[in-house]
Order: C-alpha cells, then sequence, then structure tokens
C-alpha cells in the first residue's frame, strides 16, 4: 500500500460524500470499492513542477506540433503537388511516397505524444477487481430455470402435441420459403447448350471448321511458326480472342523431326492418328488441374508447364502429366490446313477442357 | 423582472445531473470508468488487427466511392499511357483511375491493402498468443472459436476484395478459386455454376463479389468483432501469474485514463505504421499485370500471404485422382484435397482444440491465470508442429521463386515439400518439447540454487566453482508459481540497471544496488554475494 494521497477514508465502511476533509482521490478510491476495486498503488511518476515534468511536458507539446507541422505538409502536399501522372519519372511519382510519409508522421506524432503523455505522465497504478467468477448464485439459477420451465408449462406444448406438431408443419414450410428466392435466382443448370464440354472451336452450324486465329484475329499459316516455336491461337469466331471464350486458347507447336515423329507414334497409341498436321500439333492451354493458362514451354525438353502449381505435361507423349499436382492430360485440338493455307479445327476438343470435375466422362 | 445569472461554471454539473435523470448512466459509467484491464505487451496483438480493421473500413468507404463493380468491356483512356486503347473491364479501368486519376486514390489503395495484410497478421499472431499461453481454456472455449471464425471471414474478405480490381493476376486467383469449387464432389458444377452464373468468367461474379465484400462480409465481420471484444469485456481478460494474482482477480490498470490513453496511442501508432507502409513500399501495382485475359500468366505469381499456404498445398499434393467407375464414371480430382478438405480439416481443428484438451487433461475448471509455454511442453509441442506444418506450406507456395532465386531444381522444391510436410512438424514437437522441459529444468534449477553470478571461486582443493546468489535464506526450495524466475543478477537489483539514452546517458548509473524489485518477496533481506557453498 503505498497510496501517496493523504486522507484515510478507508476500511469497508461507505465514505460520507459530504465529509469536507475527503480529497476528490478519496471518492475515486470509494467508488473502485463499490466495484469491488482495490487500487493498491497508486504513485506519481514526476513531481508536479519538477524538472522532470516540464521536461516531459515539452516533449508531448513537441510531438503535437510536430503532428500539426507534418499534417500541414500533407495538406500542402495534397494540393499543390503535381499528381497527374506523367510517363517518365517526373515529380508525380513522389505524390503517393510523400503523401504516406507525412500523414505517417503525423499519426505517429499523436501516437506517440498520447502514449508519452499516458506512460510517463500519469501516476503508475496498481489496481486489483476481483472476478466474482466463482461465485455462483444458484439460488438465480434455480429462479431463471423455474420461470423458464414454468413458461413451456403455461404454453401447454407437451399437453397439446397438435400445436407442437402443426407448428413446426407450418413453420418448415416458411423457413423454406425465405431460401427459395435466393436459392432459385442464384442456381444456374452448368450444363446447358453443354457449355462444359464444348468450346469455341466446336464447328460453326453448317459443318462450317473454325480457324485458329492469333490474339489480334488474323489466321495462321503453318509458315509463320519456325521450329521449336510456339504460339498461343484462339477459335477464328465472334468474341473468340476475349475471356468469354475462357476455355478455348490452345499452344500451337512447331515440334522438330525428331520430337513430332515421337508425338505422332504417342498420338496414333491413342487412337488420334490425324490430329496432328505435319509437324504442328496444337494443345488446350487451359491446365487440367486448377485453369491456369499451363504457358511456359520449354523446346529442349517439349515440357509444358503451368507455373501456378508447377503441373509438367511432356508434350511428345500427348501431353502427359509427368509432375505435379494435374493428373489428366491436356487435350488435344485436332487440326489440318484449309484450301486456303489457313490452320482450323479439324473438330472441337476430344476430351473435355480445363480443370476436372465430379461428373466429368 | 430580475434576469438569472448565468453561471458559466455550474454548466457541466448540470449537464449531467440532466443526462443522468433521463438515462441513468452514472452507475454503470463508473463500472466503465474503473473496470481493471492487465497490462502486458503480448496482450496489444489483438488491437492491433481491431485498429487495421477500423482503417480499412476508413479506406474501404472512400474506394466506393470510385470504383466500378461491373465486366462490362470498355476501352480505357485515362492517364496511365501504356495501357490506353486497351479493352478490359469497367472494374479494372476503375481500379486503374482510382490509381492514376483520383487525386491521392493510389494512397488510400495501398493503405487499404496494406491494412489488409497487417489485419491477417495480427490476427495470426495473436491467435498464436492466446494458444501457447492457454488464454482459450474455460470459460473463453467460445471466444477462441469466435477468434478462429474470423480469420476464415477475413480470409473471405481478402480474397473477395483481391479479386475485385479484375487484373490479370486477381483474375487468375478467381480462375483457381472456380477450379476449386468445380473439385468438390457431385455438386461442384452446379455450385461454380450458381456463383458464376454460368461458365467461368461470366459477367457477374465481380458485381457479386462487390456486395459481399462491402456489405456481408464486412456486416459479419463487425458482428463477429462485437461479440468477441464483449466476451473479453465481459469475462475480463486473462493475466499472467505474479505477485498478487489469482484465478479470482483482475491486477492491472484502471480502463481510464491512462489505460485508455495507451490505447488511443497505439491505435494512432498502427495507422501511422500503415499509412508510412503505403506512401513508401508499393503493393499489389494492378497497372502492371493488366486487365485479366484467361490466356495470360507468367511465372512468379503469388497470392497475398495468407492464401500462400494453400496454394502451397496445392503444389505438393501429389497427382492422386480418385475414379468412381459407375455410369459414365466420376472423379474426385487431386484438388479437392489440399483446397477444400485441408481447410475444413484446419478449421475443424481449431474450433476443437479447447475441448479436446479440456477432455484428455480432465481439467474443465475456469482459468483466468496463463501458463508459459513451457510449463505446457505439450500443447506447445503442438503450436510448433501446426506452425511448421503451416510454414512448409507457405514456403511451398513460393516454391518456383525460391527455386529460381536459389538455383534450385523446381522440381526438388517440391519433393522437400512433400517430405518436409510429413517429417518437420514431428521434429518440431519432439524439439520443442525438449526446449520446454530444458527451460523448466533451468527455472528450478536457479529457485533452488539461486542465480549465476559470474563470479568464479577457487576452493582450498584447487577446483573452481561458480558463486551462485541464492534467491531465498531459509533452506529448501522456493516453488515456481509459473512466472519468470530472475536469472540475473541485475534482475535482483544487485547490479545497477543498464545505463539508459541512446547517444549520451540521460542517467546517472546507480551506484549501489538500491531497493530490489524482485516478482517474489519484498521484506526479506537479501544476503550479499558471499559464497557459492550453501548449507
Amino acid at each position: 500500500m503505498t497510496t501517496t494521497h493523504p486522507g484515510n477514508a478507508g476500511g469497508d465502511q461507505p465514505v460520507d460524500l459530504d465529509d469536507p476533509d475527503l480529497s476528490r482521490f478519496d471518492i475515486v478510491r470509494a467508488g473502485a470499492r463499490e466495484d469491488d476495486i482495490e487500487i493498491v498503488h497508486y504513485e506519481p511518476q514526476v513531481v508536479p513542477g519538477s524538472k522532470a515534468e516540464r521536461r516531459l511536458s515539452r516533449t508531448v507539446a513537441s510531438f503535437f506540433l510536430l503532428t500539426g507541422a507534418s499534417a500541414t505538409a500533407f495538406l500542402a502536399i495534397y494540393i499543390w503537388w503535381p499528381w497527374e501522372y506523367e510517363l517518365g519519372h517526373g515529380g508525380d511519382k513522389w505524390y503517393t511516397p510523400l503523401l504516406g510519409v507525412t500523414l505517417g508522421i503525423s499519426l505517429l506524432g499523436i501516437g506517440f505524444g498520447v502514449l508519452t503523455w499516458g506512460k510517463k505522465l500519469l501516476p503508475k497504478e496498481v489496481s486489483v477487481q476481483d472476478r466474482h467468477e466463482g461465485v455462483v448464485n444458484e439460488r438465480d439459477r434455480t429462479i431463471t430455470g423455474q420461470t423458464m420451465l414454468y413458461m413451456a408449462d403455461e404454453l401447454g406444448v407437451k399437453r397439446r402435441p397438435l400445436l407442437g406438431v402443426s407448428l413446426l408443419a407450418g413453420l418448415a414450410p416458411v423457413g423454406a420459403v425465405a431460401a427459395a428466392p435466393l436459392v432459385g435466382g442464384l442456381i444456374s443448370q452448368p450444363h446447358k447448350n453443354n457449355q462444359m464440354f464444348t468450346t469455341g472451336f466446336a464447328p460453326m452450324e453448317g459443318g462450317q471448321k473454325v480457324r485458329l486465329v492469333r490474339e489480334d484475329g488474323r489466321p495462321i499459316r503453318p509458315a509463320d511458326i519456325s521450329a521449336g516455336g510456339q504460339i498461343t491461337v484462339f477459335p477464328g469466331i465472334d468474341h473468340g480472342v476475349s475471356n468469354k471464350y475462357a476455355d478455348s486458347p490452345a499452344l500451337l507447336i512447331h515440334l522438330r523431326d525428331a520430337d513430332a515423329l515421337e508425338a505422332r507414334e504417342a498420338n496414333v497409341r491413342i487412337g488420334h492418328d490425324d490430329f496432328m498436321w505435319g509437324n504442328f500439333a496444337a494443345y488446350s492451354k487451359i491446365c487440367t488441374h486448377a485453369g491456369c493458362p499451363a504457358s511456359l514451354y520449354e523446346q529442349q525438353t517439349n515440357r509444358l508447364l503451368c507455373p501456378c502449381h508447377q503441373s509438367q505435361f511432356l508434350i511428345t507423349d500427348n501431353a502427359k502429366p509427368i509432375f505435379g499436382p494435374a493428373s489428366r492430360r491436356l487435350p488435344q485440338l485436332p487440326i489440318f490446313v484449309d484450301d486456303e493455307g489457313y490452320f482450323v479445327a479439324t473438330s472441337d476438343y476430344t476430351e473435355t477442357v480445363g480443370p476436372d470435375f465430379w461428373e466429368r466422362p | 423582472m430580475k434576469r438569472r445569472k448565468f453561471e458559466m461554471a455550474a454548466v457541466p454539473g448540470n449537464a449531467a445531473r440532466g443526462v443522468d435523470d433521463r438515462f441513468q448512466v452514472a452507475t454503470p459509467l463508473r463500472r466503465l470508468l474503473n473496470k481493471v484491464f492487465p497490462d502486458h505487451w503480448s496482450f496489444l496483438l489483438g488491437e492491433i488487427a481491431l485498429f487495421s480493421f477500423i482503417v480499412l473500413l476508413l479506406t474501404g468507404v472512400f474506394l466506393t466511392f470510385f470504383f466500378e463493380p461491373a465486366m462490362t468491356e470498355v476501352i480505357y483512356n485515362g492517364s496511365y499511357a501504356p495501357l490506353r486503347g486497351t479493352p478490359m473491364s469497367a472494374a479494372y479501368a476503375s481500379s486503374l483511375d482510382i490509381t492514376f486519376d483520383v487525386r491521392g486514390g493510389l494512397i488510400m489503395r495501398q493503405m487499404h491493402h496494406w491494412a489488409a495484410l497487417l489485419f491477417m497478421a495480427a490476427i495470426v499472431v495473436h491467435m498464436l498468443r492466446v494458444f501457447f499461453t492457454g488464454a482459450f481454456r474455460k470459460p473463453r472455449e467460445a471466444n477462441w472459436i469466435i477468434g478462429s471464425l474470423l480469420f476464415w471471414v477475413g480470409f473471405l474478405a481478402g480474397f473477395t476484395g483481391y479479386s475485385l480490381p479484375d487484373d490479370g493476376l486477381s483474375g487468375t486467383g478467381l480462375r483457381i478459386a472456380s477450379g476449386i469449387m468445380l473439385s468438390i464432389p457431385v455438386i461442384g458444377s452446379w455450385l461454380t455454376s450458381s456463383i458464376f452464373d454460368g461458365e467461368f468468367p461470366g459477367t457477374i461474379i465481380i458485381s457479386r463479389f462487390y456486395i459481399a465484400h462491402v456489405l456481408l462480409i464486412p456486416g459479419l465481420l463487425l458482428a463477429l468483432i462485437g461479440a468477441h471484444l464483449g466476451l473479453v469485456f465481459k469475462q475480463k481478460h486473462t493475466q499472467w501469474p505474479g505477485p498478487g494474482r489469482t484465478n479470482d482477480n483482475v491486477v492491472g490498470e484502471r480502463m481510464f485514463p491512462r489505460y485508455a490513453l495507451k490505447q488511443g496511442g497505439f491505435f494512432m501508432v498502427v495507422f501511422g505504421v500503415i499509412a508510412l507502409m503505403a506512401g513508401l513500399f508499393q503493393i499489389n501495382p494492378i497497372w502492371l499485370f493488366g486487365p485479366y485475359e484467361a490466356w495470360v500468366v507468367s511465372a512468379a505469381s503469388q497470392p497475398d500471404w495468407y492464401v500462400m499456404f494453400l496454394d502451397g498445398s496445392t503444389r505438393l499434393m501429389p497427382a492422386w485422382e480418385i475414379y468412381i467407375p459407375i455410369g459414365d464414371g466420376y472423379v474426385i480430382p487431386p484438388l479437392f484435397w489440399p483446397t477444400v478438405v485441408l481447410p475444413g480439416v484446419l478449421v475443424g481443428m481449431s474450433v476443437l482444440y479447447p475441448f479436446i484438451e479440456a477432455r484428455r487433461l480432465k481439467d474443465f475448471r475456469s482459468h483466468n491465470l496463463l501458463q508459459r509455454p513451457r510449463d505446457v511442453p505439450a500443447r506447445s509441442g503442438l503450436g510448433a508442429m501446426a506452425v511448421t506444418f503451416y510454414l512448409v506450406l507457405a514456403l511451398s507456395g513460393a516454391n518456383d521463386v525460391i527455386a529460381d532465386k536459389f538455383n534450385i531444381s523446381l522440381n526438388a522444391m517440391t519433393w522437400g515439400g512433400r517430405i518436409g510436410l510429413l517429417l518437420l512438424p514431428p521434429l518440431a514437437y519432439f524439439v520443442t518439447y525438449r526446449i520446454c522441459l530444458g527451460l523448466q529444468q533451468h527455472d528450478r534449477e536457479v529457485l533452488a540454487h539461486g542465480v549465476e553470478t559470474g563470479i568464479i571461486r577457487r576452493l582450498p582443493d584447487g577446483r573452481f566453482v561458480e558463486v551462485h546468489q541464492p534467491l531465498h535464506r531459509e533452506d529448501g526450495e522456493l516453488e515456481y508459481v509459473g512466472w519468470v524466475v530472475p536469472k540475473k543478477m541485475n534482475r535482483l537489483g544487485a547490479l545497477g540497471p543498464a545505463i539508459r539514452g541512446f547517444f549520451y546517458p540521460i542517467e546517472k548509473p546507480a551506484e549501489a544496488p538500491v531497493s530490489p524489485a524482485p516478482p517474489v518477496d519484498s521484506d526479506t533481506e537479501r544476503s550479499e554475494i558471499s559464497s557459492g557453498e550453501r548449507r
């Protein structure tokens, strides 16, 4: 008990608030006692009027003044600094850093000022409060329990079972009514127009084959890709190069002679005899694992790597997954060259494109 | 008639009386002002999350004024020249506008993103604190569950927010999310199709994510945070053991004014640090990623840190596909296990842990005193195991970057992760358990034999012994009370404290050992350092 305040209004007797000798601290302490709090230690950290107090006050004040200066700087920068974006290394590149620094300093100024005020200038104290948790009021528990049981009796669900049953039978549909618009509005048939199994490369109505085009929409001739090279191709239809046909993009690869031979043999093994055209093969770019574009092609090993989860596909073996979490090969797009010398898709992919799902046949 | 004199000094008193007449606040207000809070630095970790959340609300509201949650295609025509003329979604275009054409928009965006990262980080560190000190035990199981849920709701908030700008990187994340939903057995395709309204990406997902991100999820977060704080308030904070501290009291400071001032100051510091980070460290430069195009991605595309562990688990998962040969055949793709089952198991384990531990220890009492991690080796070991499991996954989420920077084979990184995921957690358990026992033993040793003084004494027979300063006079051992045992002489007040001051000393070195303040007894006299031989 190192209470430094004079006065001995203590004990368990309630203090007389009209007592003129009572200091304000005595009242505070008496109030705390009413909440079962005992202030056991209360000690000023600085002597009023001392040098230390003046020094600390100056510190706190300078923090607040720093905040003022920094906030003013923030406003000035916000208003007058050139902020509109320009290419190159203009002053606008400093706009955000300067705002951040001035705002940060002004907030830290308030923070440290208040912290210093609270931690250094206010008296240190140790107070002890009772938790009152172990004290279980059995009487109250009994009363509340009995009250609730009485309410149940009054309602008489037990005596009148019809009420309970009919209430349940009545309320359950109401709950369903609440859920129905939400579920009914959101639900969407996944296999509408067979959308999960078709892509933009499906032949158009009338059987016209779809051309392979570049990102800018131009069709592709075999001579456009050098041996070992590859290009991302899209269906040559309206909006073919857009997220509307997110499952369509394929990688058209011009294999070297030896690799092409190997790839063709692998194709024959699984009955994809005429999927390649010459040394060209096209595989879906959408990873069969999680749907990222498997876009990193390594010429030397003929591996295609998906950068999201590192699944690796061996192009010369029907794009079979050989490492990583993917479990299914990339679907191959059967291709040939039409009368005008451009690549077209013989048909759609013969396997399902994109991430796996439950009912994929 | 005489004009009544207006007394300025009586105004506050009268006003207060008026308020109390109407609302009867005097008693509850006194209780609030007087409420005692225990203090320890580790109790501030949760506050960082709370303060970050406030910053998130403030900056988030600003961003909504300018963001357009639509996937309609527009041609960008803003200030950022490299993307001018590019077709993109309205969402991405408006995000670019916030960045380049709204004055101060970039700093708001970056504050929002940094605050989100800090929010999640603070939740995790706070959760570790609560776990390792046993603060989740009865009566606080409900609050532990709410806290665990807060992480996952925060995770959803982060993911939906991250997806909104519809840039190249976030679109790829969304694509993976759609793949994850697709992988759920039986309902996968229905779920995905219902959320995206058709095939990925559809045209409505951004607007749906937007309302989830700005209304539904923040509402849920607010409710959970309110309940979390309300329970802390009602159940009163836990405290460390120490002099005068028991299971039935709270020893600390009254809430006002000092404690509240410190909290307010700390909020401003957190706010300030977020502002500094937002100004100085670039985060999520969406203008470099370009609009989302389903066929574009590059290596080293990493998600925000709190998603990394799921990315890692996905990378490490072997290609085990379950094929069910009924009818046309059904599949459970390998993606299902690390992204749906694993988080489910994690939620379940964290939610159930307090009950499992209580059952195992047959300990159903209420605990308001914290435990030092060393005193509960099995729990600390489990915690270390969980942290190691998490770290292996998180590092594996960046294994392509590590492989690239350190010239390691990518496949070796994957295999290292797979093996490490199985081997390292048990190893961490064992090591932590041993370290805990060692620390316990050292505490007991100091209590029994005293503090090492560093003074070497030569005995008549030529042996050298170190002189120990006993912590008490009487023979016999001091009992361990679950709190820090002083292990250095200056903790006993026997040596002067370190001299403070950075450039020059701001205080004089203590001349002699003055009033010692050990956490044990204060009225027993201390014997001087004399000999190492006791008894």
